[in-house]
């Protein structure tokens, strides 16, 4: 490997030059490894702690720098709850909140959550205490397999947050006006969230349903 | 994922000097499309630099009456501004038929000015690719190119750029501004920005190494009705086929860039008179030297069609 000179000696670089830096964790170990390492450069694992609010608990965790937020939720903090559908933002079964905003879990790093409030569909009720979306989706058959479902309700409880806060949208006619709750505003707003199965209609009428009882 | 460093800076200079001290570094902003491409070994940056929590987040008041978008700003936030949605709502309106919601809260302003084309043959890292592997060959040229570009490319690649965003920036004369590693700012309008293809397709903008981009200033609102019109396979969560935002005047000018089909927004100034004259004119000019593939050909007629759709809007 010819590059793999140039790779050790960056790495070096960037230990000596984030001795001081606090967000950057690389063990002693590590450098020990880089200087007796000759070849293989998959052998240096760079790793960096995070700390963040999961569900309402402070989490601590030391990860490979290139675990995704939705790895660390699913591996590290078994919520498997949230789910990988195609791991490159085209699905929206990874969808979770992060400080109150719905994202793609599987295309953030772990890293970039210092210090965030994550909610995941776990956090947004539990089997005897469901969420108002929750109970709804249940109620209005907003699934049949199920596995877009955590990423739909997350998607769904921020999307009516998303009108609420004045958020326009595609299908919004005037922008300089307060988005209104409708059919066209929700198929626009969810179609981040596919689901082979089809339960489109079910979804929108339980967000309906949810959105009524704000109202 | 090939494996990387990774730190956190908290100034746009600390970020700059971050980068010329790590070769092969990259700077991560909300990550929706380095983290994808690093997934596929596209992209193999050695070390990531995270600018996601610069305070470069925000939107104010130039002096002269314009708009300073700040480059971590995230695209929900810019299209949700209010100055923004009554004054540039061609900006807003682009932004909004993007992405999805959940991506347009993590995309960031220059995030999403330097994504990388979507061309499928650059997606696929068993086929050629000068932008991806410079001197490779071009899998598109002679492959499926119904979506790729019709102007503006070579012999060395034909993809298209996909930001919507950028398209309304285009057609407001944006300017972005950065800072290198020395301190030194730079002020690039947006027409100077992209670089066509030419030879070297894997150099697509004019910054240079190292250079991060700290803001995006709008001059003075220009009045005028604002439209953007997005053709798509689907009609939402879809990339563009082509898309047309224009700025009307009541004098009959206007302000016209197309997407989806140029290596950059494309746009030109000096047939802008033309605008009077109706959709066809305008088009044929724009494309005088368009060199479109059989496949994609269509493309100039669909241009045609959305403007005189947003023509006969205009006048009525
Ligand atoms: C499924 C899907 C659908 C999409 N659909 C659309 C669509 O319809 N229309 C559309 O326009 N876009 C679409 N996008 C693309 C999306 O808009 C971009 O991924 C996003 O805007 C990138 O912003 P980011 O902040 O996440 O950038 P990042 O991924 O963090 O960065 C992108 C590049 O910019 C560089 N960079 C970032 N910030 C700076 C800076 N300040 N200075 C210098 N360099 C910097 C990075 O190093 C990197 O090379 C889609 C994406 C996905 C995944
Ligand atoms: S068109 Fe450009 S991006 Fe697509 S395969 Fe050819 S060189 Fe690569
Ligand atoms: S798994 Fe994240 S969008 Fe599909
Ligand atoms: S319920 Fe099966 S994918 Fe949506």
């Amino acid at each position: 490997m010819k590059d793999s000179k140039k790779l050790i000696l960056t790495r070096r670089e960037m230990i000596v030059g984030t001795a001081t830096a606090v967000t950057v964790s690389l063990g002693a170990g590590t450098i020990e490894k880089v200087e007796s390492l000759t070849i293989n450069s998959a052998d240096i694992v760079p790793s960096a702690t995070i700390n963040f609010n999961v569900n309402g608990k402070a989490q601590q965790l030391n990860l490979d720098t290139r675990t995704t937020l939705l790895d660390s939720l699913r591996e590290h903090l078994q919520l498997t709850g949230t789910k990988k559908g195609c791991d490159h933002g085209q699905c929206g079964a990874c969808t979770v909140l992060v400080n109150g905003r719905r994202i793609n879990s599987c295309l953030s790093l772990a890293l970039q959550h210092e210090g965030d409030n994550i909610v995941t569909i776990e956090g947004l009720g539990t089997p005897d205490k469901l969420h108002p979306m929750q109970a709804a989706f249940v109620k209005h058959d907003g699934y049949q397999c199920g596995y877009c479902t955590p990423g739909q309700i997350c998607s769904a409880v921020a999307v009516l947050q998303e009108i609420k806060a004045g958020i326009p949208s595609h299908v919004s006619e005037d922008l300089t006006l307060q988005p209104e709750f409708s059919n066209m505003e929700v198929r626009e707003r969810m179609s981040g969230n596919i689901c082979r199965c089809g339960a489109y209609s079910n979804i929108a009428e339980a967000m309906a349903e949810v959105n009524s009882h704000l109202s | 994922m090939k494996s990387f460093t990774y730190e956190r800076v908290h100034t746009p200079a600390e970020a700059a000097a971050a980068a010329a001290r790590m070769p092969g570094s990259k700077f991560l902003a909300g990550g929706t499309n380095l983290l994808d491409l690093m997934k596929l070994q596209i992209e193999t940056p050695v070390h990531l630099i995270d600018i996601g929590k610069l305070e470069l987040n925000k939107i104010e008041h130039t002096l002269t009456g314009g708009l300073r978008i700040g480059a971590l700003l995230s695209n929900t936030d810019l299209a949700a501004d209010l100055s923004v949605r009554r004054d540039y709502q061609i900006l807003a309106r682009a932004l909004l038929a993007g992405a999805s919601g959940q991506l347009r809260n993590k995309a960031t302003t220059a995030g999403n000015l330097l994504q990388r084309t979507r061309c499928p043959y650059f997606y696929d890292t068993n086929q050629p690719c000068n932008k991806r592997v410079p001197g490779s060959g071009c899998a598109a040229i002679t492959g499926f190119s119904r979506q790729l570009a019709v102007i503006g490319s070579s012999n060395a690649c034909i993809a298209t750029h996909p930001s919507d965003m950028a398209v309304a920036m285009m057609a407001l004369d944006a300017v972005i501004e950065t800072i290198n590693p020395k301190g030194k700012v730079r002020l690039i309008p947006i027409a100077d920005f992209y670089r066509l293809p030419g030879k070297t397709p894997h150099i697509e903008t004019v910054l240079e190494k190292n250079e991060l981009i700290t803001s995006v200033v709008l001059p003075p609102p220009s009045g005028g009705m604002h439209f953007y019109h997005k053709v798509r396979d689907r009609s939402s969560y879809a990339f563009a086929l082509v898309s047309v935002g224009a700025i009307l005047h009541k004098d009959g000018s206007g302000q016209i860039a197309v997407g989806g089909v140029a290596a950059k927004p494309w746009r030109n100034k000096s047939i802008e008179k033309v605008v009077p004259l109706g959709a066809k004119a305008f088009t044929e000019k724009l494309f005088a030297k368009a060199r479109p593939t059989q496949e994609n050909a269509f493309k100039i007629q669909l241009v045609e069609r959305a403007l005189e759709g947003i023509l006969k809007e205009g006048r009525s």
